[in-house]
């Protein structure tokens, strides 16, 4: 058993496919962040998924799918600021990282600059 | 690495019994896991573990690959509902096994349709009967 289950939390959709439990928090969350299959939260559940994986804030508390091989999923929350900090910690180092990446492609794409108009427009 | 789903179709276990024995006699090193009760249906089965010898919680296991503790060269994940399915999606995403989606039960063909991830797919409308699943199983080449 899951550390997760043995915390307070409520359950906003029980018994339902990964699908709409995906629909409801990006619905239902004041901000939805995407985080691969296999995202660790609390001490050891490895959110299982199939991607993209959503998990939504809604003031202090954290939705996130819960899945069990023999009831389906769930969508549960818990309210958890240390965990909400991370997931956007988290979103942040993946826009850092986009940016990086994009800034590198960039600087790759663009060569010298262009020394008159109609070396620009041979471009 | 045999994934087990939920046991409440027959089949499963036998067909894992069935492919665990067939892997092993051509030299694959196997092991097996899943939740529970689907373990303990297997160790009952095998009660000398003369086909299986490793188990693993499925949990944990998720945990050990996610880590880099452990991974596999090749991977069949069972599924006969969305949560196998969702299971499996994991795998192909955590893992570097090739993944093969064994799908079965009443739903098999919508089910392996949903499947959009990388996965060679053996589908067969399978519930009680093995047979069509078996034989989907031994056209596999690994």
């Amino acid at each position: 058993m899951s550390c997760v289950e043995q915390m307070k939390y409520k359950l906003h959709l029980e018994r339902t496919s990964f699908k709409e439990a995906r629909e409801y928090i990006e619905k239902n969350s004041d901000e939805v962040y995407y985080v691969d299959p296999g995202y660790k939260i609390f001490k050891d559940y490895y959110i299982i998924g199939v991607p993209p994986v959503a998990m939504g804030v809604r003031g202090n508390e954290m939705l996130f799918t819960y899945v069990k091989p023999c009831h389906g999923t769930f969508v549960m929350g818990i309210d958890s600021e240390e965990e909400i900090a991370r997931l956007r910690e988290n979103e942040k180092k993946k826009i850092e990282k986009s940016l990086k990446k994009g800034g590198l492609k960039a600087k790759a794409d663009s060569g010298p600059a262009p020394a008159s108009y109609g070396e620009m427009w041979k471009k | 690495m045999l994934v087990m789903g939920c046991p409440e179709v027959p089949v499963q276990m036998s067909m894992v019994i069935y492919l665990t024995h067939k892997l092993k006699k051509s030299g694959w090193d196997v092991t097996v896991a899943g939740t529970d009760a689907a373990v303990k249906l297997l160790k009952v089965a095998d009660p000398e573990s003369y086909y299986v010898q490793k188990t693993v919680d499925l949990d944990e296991l998720i945990g050990d690959v996610v880590e880099k503790k452990v991974d596999f060269d090749v991977c069949f994940a069972f599924m006969h509902s969305d949560a196998g399915m969702t299971y499996a999606a994991t795998f192909s995403a955590i893992s570097k096994a090739k993944l093969y989606a064994v799908v079965f039960g009443k739903n098999a063909e919508a089910l392996g349709e949903s499947i959009d991830y990388p996965a060679e797919k053996i589908v067969a409308k399978a519930t009680h009967n093995p047979n069509p699943l078996k034989n989907k199983i031994d056209k596999v080449i690994l």
